[in-house]
């Protein structure tokens, strides 16, 4: 019996092996296929592919996918987990090309995986200087794709570009100093033949800017400083010298809008964050959302969210575009879920602020006037001895992705409440490389933040539901044309919800913190959902 | 032990006047914003350890210390800090001259205290030292290092009167601050089980009852869950002698994570 058996169940596995190998030989077959600007512009007719860093240009971080569903989603399961080799927080974004997954796993790593098995088909490692520092670790939140090449920025500020097929370098450019304090942990965004990348170190007296790369060469084609100099407008908002060290960096993907041509990109803190003694006036362009043009990096319009910032709250969070009508009107929109406590509401073709409001408490500003610039409470800012505010400086929510559901027309973002703390300022000298703070923050004994799934109405920002969970999170989140929403914990846990409701539907203990945004994609016309706990790739498919 | 009191007392004699000259004003002024509402305005220990002796359990050396006040305690009511290197190494330097600060001596007596625990005062019944005792309540094996003489008075007189305090819920690599809160809870079966929590998440919750046994639960296993803050089980010792409560100090004092 065993003679006959082993001989058969032999076959088989050759036969079931056959069957992967000519799986996999088509998914490496199709990813042939270039990923066109025009790919990317029309993300929502490939559903089944993550082709940008939020899944489309207008940042929904939405799949259109619906295999997954309310109905069913109780039955998901893992299909495979990939260990990444090298430790270390993973704050990684995937893309998905015809069914190959593209994942920055550390600076700098990055694995060609097989979306179908799990089975890595390349990777590509590059060293980091013992000496490039940040302030927050050393994350890398994802790459770009664009024709037939892969971009990835790195810790010590090169821009580079891989060869998808192979990993193998095809260029590196330096776009900064990383020894004066620059860092580069955002994912590139690809827009027609430019490659557009941000840059941190708010905490180091950089001198922020965005920067666009020719994608077939590295050239760099326009740089925006986010810090103007003399002569440029904005720069009588900073006093004395102050603007040369004025921080502004850009450490979070934007959005697009093609048919405006114009880049939404957010702005963090001045330097040095806490003590603004020296850098009296608004500090333009810090806390922005900035809209500029994508041929020539020309500012179009900018919004300020915190002016003259002496809590750390950056705007590096992702703008969602949307259109909608707002009193009667047919309005492009642009919204965010800002750091400093308040969802705003933007014309995104002129700037012009429409409606804001908290979605959490807040304790630094009656309201904002009607032009949305916050109107201030006195004594809130940093002092030697500590001055109570909320939110603490890791503020209402951060770099983690909100999702916009066109479904059902709710903004969802993953928020910190019960977070206050006690601010403090100290003196601030400027030593290039090293860390410009001038202060700090403090946490309260026996007072526990929780985090908090938030859905905002999109138009007005007024809360529909929350989900709160036990301990403060940094997830991003993902609705679905399923009706779901997808986040996870600090705890490890994955979870989806309810979209209209916020009901607990399903989940999952990965194990270790989740610290990135999830996607779906689809193969062979099943859908996966993706993210990523502790060193884990986790991939669930029903 | 009373041979490295000696020591101790000389060294501190020593010390007491270098102090007085050495003192960094800045280091001062650090510590008393930062440090002192937790250590007490002399590192002599409240909620948080004395750090007016020689050793430091956690912080064996400079390099330690200065780690230490940078990144926090994890686990612990100990929060990082995002002062500047000079302004650690000044805390660290001053922080390491309270080392050297004369430590009140107890007055109670040690060995008297250690019968009174065994016996009378029933503390086994909770505690443990040394892997003896229960897991109910905190570890003492080292309260003599974690706790100075006049934070332990008030919490055997008191106990609720300054009860473990936490700061965030979860950090990488610990579930959950150890401050024995206090939860009651009754299970859609009907079953109320009243202890500390162990272990919590967004969805589940651990609690050990006051026989040592340790419950699981999904959270939508409860029909109710209520927090007690504020709160511990810890009984008062109000009604022992002056004398007593200073022999059982005394001999907490003793505890230094020593076998």
């Amino acid at each position: 019996m065993k003679k006959t058996f082993l001989p058969l169940r032999f076959l088989c596995v050759l036969c079931a092996s056959a069957v992967k190998i000519s799986l996999v030989l088509l998914v490496t077959t199709t990813a042939i296929a270039q990923v066109s600007y025009d790919r990317i512009r029309n993300a929502e007719t490939e559903p089944h592919n993550w082709l940008t860093y939020s899944g489309n240009y207008q940042s929904h971080r939405y799949s259109p996918l619906s295999q997954i569903n309310t109905t069913n989603v109780a039955q998901l399961k893992p299909a495979w987990v990939y260990q990444m080799r090298d430790p270390g927080k993973v704050e990684a974004t995937p893309l998905v090309v015809d069914g190959v997954i593209y994942l920055s796993e550390k600076p700098h790593v990055v694995t060609a995986l097989d979306g179908y098995t799990g089975r890595p088909l390349w990777t590509y490692r590059r060293t980091t200087p013992s000496d490039a520092r940040g302030c927050c670790g050393i994350p890398n939140r994802g790459l770009a794709v664009l024709g037939e090449m892969l971009y990835l920025t790195t810790f010590d500020s090169h821009v580079i570009a891989l060869d998808i097929h192979t990993g193998k370098l095809r260029w590196d450019v330096v776009a900064a100093d990383y020894k004066l304090g620059y860092t580069m942990t955002a994912a590139p965004l690809a827009i027609k033949d430019k490659i557009i990348v941000g840059v941190g170190g708010g905490e180091y007296g950089i001198r922020g800017f965005l920067d666009a790369y020719d994608a077939k060469t590295g050239q760099r084609l326009w740089r925006f400083w986010t810090v103007p100099a003399p002569g440029e407008a904005g720069n009588e908002t900073w006093s004395g010298e102050s603007w040369k060290t004025g921080g502004a960096p850009t450490w979070v993907t934007g959005s697009y809008d093609p048919e405006l041509n114009l880049i939404y990109w957010p702005t963090g803190n001045p330097a040095p964050d806490w003590n603004g003694d020296a850098r009296l006036g608004d500090n333009l362009f810090s806390d922005c959302l900035l809209a500029l043009d994508a041929d020539t990096g020309k500012l179009r319009w900018h919004f300020q969210f915190t002016p003259h910032d002496v809590w750390d709250w950056d705007a590096n969070q992702v703008p969602v575009l949307f259109d909608a009508v707002v009193n009667g009107k047919s309005r492009k929109l642009i919204a965010q879920a800002n750091r400093n406590a308040f969802y705003y509401l933007l014309d995104r073709v002129t700037g012009e602020f429409l409606r804001g409001a908290p979605y959490i408490k807040q304790t630094w500003a009656s309201g904002l006037d009607a032009k949305g610039r916050p109107i201030k409470l006195p004594n809130i800012e940093p002092s030697a001895e500590g001055t109570l505010v909320y939110p603490g400086l890791g503020g209402a929510t951060n770099w983690y992705s909100p999702s916009y559901s066109p479904q059902t027309g709710l903004f969802y973002v993953l928020a910190r409440e019960n977070h206050p703390q006690y601010f403090f300022k100290t003196d601030a000298v400027y030593h290039p490389g090293d860390l410009f703070e001038g202060g700090g923050g403090r946490d309260l004994p026996g007072v526990e933040p929780y985090g908090v799934v938030k859905a905002l109405d999109a138009l007005t920002g007024k809360q529909r539901w929350e989900l709160r969970l036990f301990s403060p999170a940094m997830t991003g989140l993902m609705a679905t044309a399923g009706g779901l929403v997808f986040g996870g914990s600090s705890e490890g846990y994955f979870y989806a919800l309810d979209a209209r409701t916020g009901k607990v539907l399903w989940k999952f203990m990965a194990g270790y913190q989740i610290v990135n945004n999830p996607v779906s994609y689809s193969i062979r016309g099943k859908q996966y959902v993706a993210t990523i706990a502790g060193q884990g790739l986790f991939v669930f498919t029903r | 032990m009373i041979e490295r009191f000696k020591r101790l007392l000389l060294c501190c004699a020593f010390a007491l006047t270098a102090f007085g000259n050495a003192a960094q004003p800045d280091g001062k002024q650090l510590y008393q914003t930062h440090c002192a509402a937790c250590h007490g305005q002399t590192g002599e220990g409240g909620s948080g350890p004395t750090l007016a002796t020689l050793r430091l359990v956690r912080a064996t050396n400079e390099a330690s210390l200065i780690k230490i006040i940078k990144e926090g305690i994890a686990g612990t009511e100990m929060p990082s800090s995002r002062l500047d290197v000079a302004q650690v190494k000044l805390l660290a330097e001053f922080v390491q001259e309270l080392g050297r600060l004369p430590v009140e001596k107890p007055v109670g007596d040690a060995v008297r205290g250690a019968r009174l625990y065994a016996g009378r005062g029933g503390c086994v019944a909770c505690h443990a030292i040394n892997g003896e005792g229960s897991a109910y309540g905190p570890d003492l094996s080292d309260i003599g290092l974690r706790r100075g003489a006049k934070h332990l008075l008030t919490s055997l007189i008191d106990p609720e009167a300054d009860v473990p305090k936490s700061f965030l819920q979860f950090r990488p690599g610990t579930a959950i601050t150890d401050n024995f809160l206090q939860v009651r809870l009754l299970t859609r079966a009907g079953a109320r089980i009243n202890g500390v929590r162990v272990n919590e998440d967004s969805f589940t919750i651990h609690v050990r009852d006051a026989s040592g046994r340790l419950h699981s639960f999904f959270k939508s296993e409860l029909r109710e869950l209520h927090k007690d803050w504020g709160k511990t089980s810890m009984p008062s010792y109000r009604k022992l002698t002056q004398t007593e409560l200073d022999d059982l100090v005394a001999y907490l004092l003793t505890l230094r994570g020593d076998k």
